[in-house]
C-alpha cells in the first residue's frame, strides 16, 4: 500500500533522512522506531506532503505523491505530534473543519464526524470545547482529526506523547480496530515498549538511516544474546576494561550508560556467574544487579552502542 | 476546493466574532476613541468654539493707550486675556499655563503716540512666549499689532496725551532743520489738521459728548466660510477622526491575523492543513478573505456608529467610500499575510509589526493631520497606503467629493495589497513547522 524508496533530505550539512526505504501492507502497523531527532518526523513529513524530498519516491498504492493537491492524498491521514486542534472550539467543529479540508460536506461529513467521535470514544462530549478536554482526549480527538475522509494510510507521529497509561491504552485499542479493517497504519515513537506492543513490523532509524527493519522475531534474530545483564557497580568511576570484558567467551557484547553495565548473555545461569567472577577478580563489587530479557532497547544498543533512550 | 476554502473561512470568522477580547479591540476601541478625537477637534457642528489663547497682560504703563490695548486684547474671541506681574507672568509661561505674555513698558502711551507720525523712538512691547505654542505666539503679535494701532491713533486723534504729542511733533518739526521747507509744509497742514480735529473731539467730550471718527480702526472685516461637502455643511471633525481610528484600529486587526496564522504553525495546526490536497492559493487565500471580509465589517460598524450616532456621512460617493473600503480591507489582509511570512514566532513579529503599524498610521495622518506634517514628509508619506486611506475616506466623507477621488486611493491601496501578497507568498516558510 504505502511505498518509500530512497528517501533523502538534508537541512545544511546535516542528513535528516538518509536513504530511507519501507513497505506497509494493508491491515499492517509499521513502527518507525528511533531516538529523538532520528528523523522519524521528517520521514513522515515527506510521506505527507508536508516536505519535499531531495530525492526518493513516496507511492500509495503503486501511485506516485507528486504535488500539494494530488487526490491521491486524500488516501493519507496525519496525526502531527502536536496536538492540532482549534482549543476554542468543540470537538464537532473540529472534525467538521478537518473533514470539509478534504472536500466532504453536508449528510457524509456529518456522518463521518459522528463516526470518528464514536471510534475515539468522544460522542458524548462532541459539543464540549477542547479546551476543557483532558489531554488524553485531546490526543484522541487528534487522531480522530485524521479519519474522517476515511484514508487508507494513517500516519501517527508519536500520537500518546503526554497521555496517561488508560488513554494509552484506549489509543491503541482504537489502532487496532483500524488495523482490523484494513488500514495501513505507519506509527512513529522512541517509546520501545510501544513498538512492541502494537507493531506487525518495525523499522528502526538513527542518523536518518534505517539501520534495521522486520518483525520483532526479526530483529531479536540479529541479537548476540537473549538476554541482558545490568549491573550497578559499588564504584562506577573506577576505570574498568571493557574491550577486555568484551572479549570474554560468554559475553556477547558490552555498553556502559549511566554508569550502568549493561552485558549481552545466553546462558544466564552459567555466563552470569563467569562475568561477575571477571568484575570481581579485576576489584569490582556489584552493588546490584538485574536480568532482562533482550528487547528493542537491547537491538538499538547492538546496532549503535547507544541506549534508545540517552540517544 | 471551495467547500475547503469556505469552511476555512467560516472558521476563522467563527473565532474571531468569538473572540470578545478582539472585538473589544478592533471595534469598541476605534468607536470610543474617535468619539473623543472628533469631540476634541470641533464636533459634528463645525461651529464649536476652539480653545482660547491663554495670554498675560503686564501693564507697567496704566496709560489710557495701555489700557486701550489691554480692553482691544480682552475684546478678541481667540484669546484670553488676564492682567498679570511680570515675575507672574514669566512663571506661568515657563509652567505653560500661559501661551504668551505682553509687557507694556511705562510710558508707552505716550512714546507710541510721538513714534506714530515721527518713527522714532519706538516703545517695545516685551512678547514672553512658550516656544511650544510658536504658532500662536504670532498670532498674538498680529492681533497686538491691531490693536495697538487703534488705541494709539485712538489717542492721538482724541486724547489728551495725543494733543499733547501733536505740540510736541509740530514744534520738533518746527524746529528740524534738516527738512526741506517744501517736505516740511505737507507734513505741517497733516499734524496741524489733526490738532483741530483733536480739539474738536476734546471738546464734543467736554460737552459730554462721544468723539467721532477717533483712531485708525482695520479697514476690512472677513466673512469665513468651511468649504464641506455642502454649502452651510458644517465639517464634521467625527469624520476624520473615525476614518484615522478605524484605519488603525483594522490594521491591528491585521497583524492579529498573521500572529494567529503564526500560531497556527506552532499549534501543528498548519501540518494538518498541508497534509490535506490543498493549494498553497486555497490555503494563503482563505486566510487573506476571511481577514479582508472581518476588516470590511468592522469598517461598516464603526462608520454605521459614526452615521447614527454624529451624522458622519459619504457626502461624496457612497460607491467610492465602499471601493475605499474594500481596497483598505484587502490590503490589511495581505498585510497579515506578509508578518506571517515575514515572522519568525508570534512573539518576535508581534513587537515588529506594531512597530510598524504605529509608523504607518502616525505618517498616515490618522493621528496628527498629514498637512501639519513638514513639505518632504508629506511628500514622503505618498508611499505610506494608510495616507491614501485616511486622505480617500476624508475625500468621500466630509469633502463630499466624488467616486473619481476615490479612484486614486483604491488603486495606491490594492497596489499596496498586490505588492504585499507578492512578498508574503514568495518569503512564506511552507516546510518549517
Amino acid at each position: 500500500m504505502l511505498e518509500v524508496r530512497d528517501l533523502r533530505k538534508t537541512y545544511g550539512s546535516v542528513a535528516a533522512v538518509d536513504g530511507v526505504s519501507l513497505d506497509a501492507g494493508r491491515g499492517e502497523i509499521l513502527g518507525l522506531l528511533g531516538p529523538n531527532g532520528a528523523g522519524k518526523t521528517t520521514t513522515v513529513s515527506i510521506i505527507a506532503g508536508l516536505v519535499r524530498a531531495d530525492s526518493g519516491q513516496v507511492r500509495i498504492d503503486g501511485k506516485p505523491l507528486a504535488g500539494d493537491t494530488d487526490p491521491i492524498k486524500r488516501q493519507l491521514g496525519l496525526v502531527p505530534q502536536d496536538i492540532a486542534l482549534y482549543d476554542e472550539l468543540s470537538a464537532h467543529d473540529n472534525l467538521t473543519l478537518f473533514g470539509a479540508l478534504y472536500g466532504i460536506s453536508g449528510a457524509p461529513l456529518r456522518l463521518a464526524v459522528a463516526a470518528a467521535l464514536e471510534l475515539v470514544g468522544l460522542a458524548d462530549r462532541a459539543r464540549d470545547k477542547v479546551s476543557a478536554y483532558s489531554g488524553g482526549m485531546k490526543r484522541r480527538l487528534n487522531m480522530a482529526a485524521a479519519l474522517l475522509h476515511d484514508p487508507q494510510v494513517l500516519l501517527l507521529d508519536e500520537p500518546t506523547v503526554g497521555v496517561d497509561p488508560q488513554s494509552r491504552n484506549a489509543i491503541f485499542e482504537n489502532l487496532v480496530t483500524l488495523r482490523e479493517r484494513g488500514k495501513t497504519l505507519v506509527y512513529t515513537t522512541h517509546y520501545m515498549e510501544e513498538a512492541e506492543r502494537l507493531c506487525d513490523r518495525l523499522v528502526v532509524i538513527d542518523h536518518g538511516k534505517v539501520i534495521a527493519a522486520g518483525t520483532l522475531q526479526d530483529l531479536y534474530r540479529m541479537l548476540p544474546a537473549s538476554n541482558l545483564l545490568a549491573i550497578e557497580l559499588e564504584h562506577p568511576d573506577r576505570p574498568l576494561e571493557l574491550d577486555e570484558l568484551a572479549a570474554l567467551p560468554e559475553v556477547r557484547s558490552v555498553a556502559r550508560s549511566n554508569g550502568v553495565l549493561k552485558i549481552g548473555v545466553s546462558d544466564l545461569a552459567r555466563e552470569t556467574s563467569a562475568v561477575l567472577a571477571w568484575l570481581g577478580a579485576h576489584g569490582h563489587s556489584c552493588r546490584h544487579l538485574e536480568s532482562e530479557r533482550a528487547n528493542l532497547e537491547t537491538v538499538f544498543l547492538t546496532l549503535t552502542g547507544r541506549s534508545l533512550r540517552d540517544s | 476546493m471551495n467547500t475547503a476554502f469556505f469552511a476555512m473561512v467560516r472558521t476563522d470568522m467563527r473565532l474571531y466574532f468569538g473572540n470578545r477580547k478582539a472585538l473589544l479591540i478592533h471595534v469598541a476601541a476605534p468607536i470610543a476613541i474617535a468619539s473623543f478625537f472628533g469631540y476634541v477637534f470641533g464636533g459634528a457642528g463645525g461651529g464649536s468654539e476652539t480653545s482660547r489663547i491663554p495670554v498675560l497682560i503686564v501693564d507697567l504703563d496704566s496709560s489710557p493707550v495701555s489700557r486701550a490695548v489691554a480692553a482691544n486684547l480682552a475684546a478678541e474671541k481667540a484669546l484670553a486675556v488676564e492682567s498679570s506681574t511680570l515675575e507672574e507672568a514669566r512663571d506661568k509661561v515657563r509652567k505653560g499655563k500661559a501661551s504668551a505674555a505682553l509687557s507694556i513698558p511705562q510710558g508707552f502711551g505716550v512714546a507710541a503716540a510721538n513714534a506714530l507720525f515721527r518713527g522714532e523712538n519706538k516703545p517695545e512691547i516685551g512678547v514672553l512666549f512658550d516656544p511650544s505654542h510658536a504658532a500662536e505666539a504670532g498670532m498674538v503679535k498680529g492681533i497686538l499689532m491691531g490693536s495697538v494701532m487703534q488705541a494709539v491713533s485712538r489717542e492721538a486723534m482724541s486724547g489728551a496725551g495725543g494733543r499733547a504729542s501733536l505740540d510736541r511733533s509740530l514744534r520738533d518739526l518746527e524746529a528740524d532743520r534738516d527738512m526741506a521747507p517744501a517736505d516740511k509744509r505737507p507734513l505741517t497742514d497733516l499734524l496741524g489738521s489733526l490738532r483741530r480735529w483733536n480739539d474738536y473731539n476734546q471738546n464734543r467730550r467736554a460737552a459730554g459728548e462721544s468723539p467721532i471718527a477717533a483712531g485708525v480702526t482695520v479697514p476690512f472685516t472677513t466673512r469665513e466660510e468651511a468649504i464641506t461637502a455642502r454649502q452651510d455643511q458644517p465639517y464634521n471633525s467625527y469624520a476624520h477622526a473615525f476614518a484615522g481610528m478605524a484605519v488603525q484600529f483594522i490594521l491591528f486587526m491585521g497583524i492579529d491575523v498573521g500572529i494567529g496564522m503564526l500560531l497556527l504553525r506552532q499549534r501543528g495546526l498548519w501540518r494538518r492543513f498541508r497534509a490535506a490536497p490543498l493549494s498553497r492559493a486555497v490555503l494563503l487565500s482563505s486566510r487573506a478573505a476571511s481577514a479582508a471580509v472581518i476588516s470590511m465589517l468592522i469598517l461598516m460598524v464603526v462608520f454605521g456608529f459614526a452615521r447614527v450616532v454624529f451624522g458622519v456621512r459619504a457626502e461624496g460617493s457612497f460607491g467610492g467610500f465602499l471601493l475605499i473600503c474594500a481596497a483598505f480591507s484587502l490590503m490589511t489582509a495581505s498585510f497579515g499575510l506578509l508578518i506571517a511570512a515575514l515572522g519568525n514566532s508570534p512573539e518576535a513579529a508581534r513587537g515588529l509589526s506594531i512597530l510598524a503599524t504605529l509608523l504607518m498610521v502616525m505618517l498616515g495622518g490618522a493621528w496628527v493631520p498629514a498637512f501639519l506634517f513638514p513639505q518632504w514628509l508629506q511628500r514622503l508619506t505618498l508611499f505610506v497606503p494608510t495616507r491614501w486611506a485616511v486622505d480617500g475616506l476624508d475625500a468621500v466623507t466630509w469633502r463630499g467629493l466624488g467616486l473619481a477621488s476615490a479612484l486614486a486611493p483604491t488603486a495606491v491601496l490594492l497596489g499596496s495589497a498586490a505588492l504585499f501578497g507578492v512578498v508574503a507568498v514568495w518569503r512564506f516558510r511552507w516546510e518549517a513547522d
